[in-house]
């Protein structure tokens, strides 16, 4: 009897066991090893307090070993790359884009980015609609970009989960994934669930249709985490006393195994919001769509981690700094919904000046190419305007803050000794509008040269006149 | 009476820079500009008639020092729906498209009468330098008719410069060739009307659903006395569409280009300029996989004529920035000024503007450093030799939310 009680712990998972399984990626990773690279003689700006004139930059087993102005320090066996005065920052994070659920070429066939059958959709994950061979991955990191978040669109009211990845090649979305990052979740206001339900003649087509529509489905949520909380812990009596009763009393019957609840999965990432374990990233534009979100979160306990496009942000930047919510948001786009109205180019100085964590985002296969010009626009507005800002705070705009926003601020998104050796190297200042990202590295290893530029989409090879970006067109049409 | 962005000055006949760094046609030096009633009047290194102090020839005129500043002609945005498009999402706030239910033909549109002098994203552009647009109308396979604007004035009266500067038309959907067909018979009927109007009358049946109306402004184009303006995306659209426009004798221009580089002598031999945005590189469908981030670049060095654009109405203001990156994509800066400038002014038959040169039009900007660079302002705006004011809802926004609430929740005190 007994035997039959051991098989039945295997069959009796709690609901963290069950999530478990199935994530580990298919795909084997690359385990090629990059060498050592020194990084000398030009300006490292490191977005954690200090700009090195004649710096250097030392790399090794994909991370910063090192970071100083002057002589680097000697390690064997390492690249050494004279930066004849280029400037090095930490690579570009942008903590919104559609690569891969939007991909290019844009074709009816390429549309996985909002799951607009059900205003919550909550158990879809962007990862699943993630194309890899989508050319914007290889354009991204051309402007400096490692890391992004992938989100799913705004359609809904809980559009599902979004993913970290790295913008390196991969043949499945899986193995992109930042390794470690936090699981995340997309949540919209506003105008946009309204008018994609509203205009099929459902729900919700009003702002309090959208509150009603969030609220109802934390509180099932609650029900449901308040039901494989219960069984996870009569489980886990059930398993200590069953144990226990089978070394004492042998061929006795067991206590009875508790039931489990059913498994749904969206209720999974709603629970996910609710624990704390999900970092919640709220598209909102207006201040008192904001307002209205936090109250949300307040009447369920949970934390939002950054809204989006937040262009109202600016005016409640107060609130968002005492509760420590980030704002990710535009440098200047503006005017296309009434929500958008009211942008200003000082959003992002006014933000941080406040204390706020500010992120300059994308949103745009476009813009993702770069973000490192967005953010020295909204660093020159601010500066126009006479707000206290630096260069260092613009620069976290798309490294630091960011890299909170998705939770891995502590792997990366600032060049200091034992972060991931996630890097650009500039041809000039990277707030110039004439100067490209000449080399990136991730996890310490070379991903991106500008002089010698690869394809790496199967979309663009073997297509006619089309050259890997840099290269004259001679070199390259058949 | 003027409105409040409005800036007046002691001095509105006469006004000078002096001694910036002038970026004239062909070269940039050291220079001096003074314009009288609106129009340049003299440019040159220390103009014997300029004081400083403020006279030219002797009469009073509002000189700006222009010492460790550059001085351009002001931006065009071109194409644009500024003024006709309050907010892209909401239909009720557009005055570019007719809303005529399905009819595609809206020859007769001047999407300029629909112009509000008065929105609020026109200040927006002017604080990074824009001084005028070439407004479009859109939709349909003709779309209307596009006027050329200065951004200043309060009235369509002072803003409108020109209501009808272009015909703006698209390729129907579905076959190319089909819809190179349909445009081929559009402009045989404004042949055939303006050889015998009275046709017409007697209810001879004309293609595609033309009216009088709509042929008679078609007939323009048969005349060259208007350009056409369609797009095309890939290289062979374009071969078709040169093709095309060598039967029909028109002038043509052709905006998008995504793979213009690829044909870039055809475009220039076939004298059409082409409308491009440096910025679109790769978001494209199936019809742009060769585009590149040089695009403008070549087909500049090809001799094409080009206009960079934004085809932004809320952000045309980064006009700049997009012909930074055509700098940046191997663009000469000095013709990425060009194709914001004195190109789409001329394209646009607008050759009295967009260029620093005596009699001219004096729509200028003064900016701290080099125009394209990031880290450059627009310090004075004239349009028209008059000073226009940097300010903006943008900016009374700012000043509002200056110190929170902003909103003012506190309860007024008694006076």
């Amino acid at each position: 009897m007994w035997l039959l009680v051991g098989a039945a712990w295997a069959g009796g998972s709690t609901r963290a066991e069950l999530e478990e399984r199935g994530l580990a990626p298919v795909e084997p990773a690359s385990d090629a090893q990059a060498p050592p690279v020194v990084l000398f003689g030009g300006t490292v700006m490191t977005a954690s307090g200090a700009t090195w004139k004649d710096g250097y930059v030392v790399l090794q087993d994909g991370r910063v070993l090192a970071v100083g102005s002057g002589a680097p320090p000697e390690v064997a066996g390492a690249r050494r790359v004279d930066l004849a005065g280029r400037f090095v920052t930490p690579a570009i994070i942008d903590t919104h884009s559609h690569l891969g659920v939007y991909p290019s070429p844009s074709a009816g066939a390429h549309d996985d980015g909002n799951e607009a059958t059900a205003p919550t959709t909550p158990g879809v994950w962007a990862e699943h609609s993630i194309f890899p061979q989508d050319p914007g991955f290889e354009r991204a990191i051309a402007g400096g970009v490692a890391t992004m978040q992938i989100l799913p669109g705004s359609a809904n009211l809980v559009g599902g989960r979004g993913v970290v990845v790295r913008s390196v090649p991969g043949r499945g979305g899986r193995v992109m994934r930042f390794a470690g990052a936090p699981e995340t979740v997309k949540m919209a206001c506003g105008e946009n669930p309204k008018r994609v339900y509203g205009g099929k003649g459902g729900a919700p087509s009003t702002r309090m249709g959208n509150l009603r529509g969030q609220r109802e489905a934390f509180l099932s949520a609650q029900a449901y985490l308040r039901a494989w909380d219960d069984y996870d812990r009569q489980l886990g009596e059930w398993r200590d006393s069953s144990a226990e009763g089978a070394r004492r009393k042998r061929g006795e019957a067991a206590p009875e195994e508790p039931k489990a609840p059913d498994r749904d999965l969206d209720q999974d990432t709603l629970a996910g919001v609710l624990t704390g374990e999900l970092l919640p990233q709220v598209h909102c534009y207006r201040a008192d769509d904001m307002l209205s979100f936090l109250q949300l979160a307040d009447e369920f306990g949970f934390q939002v981690r950054s809204f989006h496009h937040a262009t109202d942000s600016y005016k409640i930047r107060d609130v968002l700094a005492e509760r420590g919510v980030a704002a990710s948001v535009w440098a200047d786009w503006w005017g296309f919904k009434v929500e958008a109205y009211d942008a200003i180019p000082e959003g992002a100085a006014l933000l941080t000046e406040a204390g706020v964590r500010a992120v300059v985002h994308s949103d745009s296969s476009i813009g993702i190419q770069r973000l490192n010009q967005e953010a020295a626009k909204a660093y020159q507005a601010g500066l126009a305007s006479g707000v206290k800002v630096t260069e260092e705070d613009a620069l976290r705009w798309i490294t630091l803050n960011p890299a909170w926003v998705l939770g891995i601020d502590g792997e990366t998104g600032s060049l200091e000794p034992g972060k991931r050796g996630d890097v650009v190297v500039w041809s000039g200042h990277p707030f110039s509008v004439y100067s490209r990202a000449d080399l990136v590295f991730v996890d310490g290893a070379l991903r991106w040269d500008s002089e010698r530029p690869q394809i790496w989409s199967d979309v663009l090879t073997g297509q006619s006149f089309v050259a890997p970006q840099g290269t004259s067109p001679r070199e390259e049409t058949p | 009476m003027m409105p409040w962005w409005w800036a007046v000055s002691a001095f509105a006949d006469c006004g000078a820079v002096a001694g910036a760094e002038v970026h004239l046609p062909g070269s940039v030096a050291v220079a001096d500009v003074v314009w009288v009633d609106g129009r340049i009047v003299a440019v040159g290194p220390k103009l014997p008639g300029l004081a400083r102090a403020g006279t030219w020839n002797g009469s009073p005129c509002a000189v700006v020092d222009g010492s460790k500043r550059h001085v351009t002609a002001g931006f065009v945005a071109a194409p644009t729906q500024l003024g006709v498009i309050g907010i892209d999402l909401e239909s009720a706030t557009h005055e570019d498209d007719a809303e005529l239910g399905d009819d595609p033909i809206r020859a007769t549109l001047v999407v300029t009468d629909g112009y509000d002098p008065t929105s609020a994203a026109i200040p927006v552009q002017r604080i990074q330098g824009l001084t005028s647009a070439v407004v479009f109308p859109g939709g349909g396979t003709v779309a209307g008719v596009a006027g050329f604007v200065v951004l200043a004035g309060d009235t369509q009266a002072d803003a409108v410069v020109d209501r009808d500067v272009a015909v703006v038309g698209g390729i129907p959907t579905g076959a190319w060739g089909e819809g190179l067909a349909v445009w081929s018979g559009l402009l045989d009927d404004a042949r055939n009307h303006a050889r015998n109007p009275a046709a017409f009358d007697q209810g001879r049946p004309y293609a595609h659903g033309a009216s009088r109306a709509d042929l008679e402004v078609l007939g323009r184009v048969v005349r060259r006395e208007l350009p056409l303006v369609l797009g095309a995306q890939s290289a062979w659209q374009i071969e078709a569409l040169l093709r095309w426009k060598a039967t029909e004798q028109i002038d043509l221009v052709i905006d998008g280009a995504a793979e213009g580089w690829r044909v870039a002598p055809a475009l220039a031999a076939a004298r059409v300029p082409v409308v491009v945005d440096p910025l679109l590189y790769g978001a494209g469908g199936f019809d742009q996989l060769a585009a590149r981030p040089d695009n403008a670049a070549l087909l500049a060095a090809a001799g094409v004529e080009v206009i960079l654009s934004t085809h932004s109405t809320h952000n045309a203001r980064t006009l700049r920035q997009v012909a930074g990156n055509a700098v940046r994509g191997g663009m000469d800066h000095e013709a990425a000024l060009r194709s914001i400038t004195a190109v789409p002014a001329r394209v646009f038959g607008q050759a009295g503007r967009g260029s620093i040169l005596v009699g001219s039009a004096a729509d200028l900007v003064v900016w701290t450093a080099d125009p394209l660079e990031l880290s450059t302002r627009a310090e004075h705006v004239f349009v028209g030799g008059r000073e226009v004011s940097l300010r903006s809802r943008q900016t009374a926004l700012f000043e509002k939310y200056r110190t929170l609430p902003g909103t003012p929740v506190a309860p007024l005190s008694l006076p």
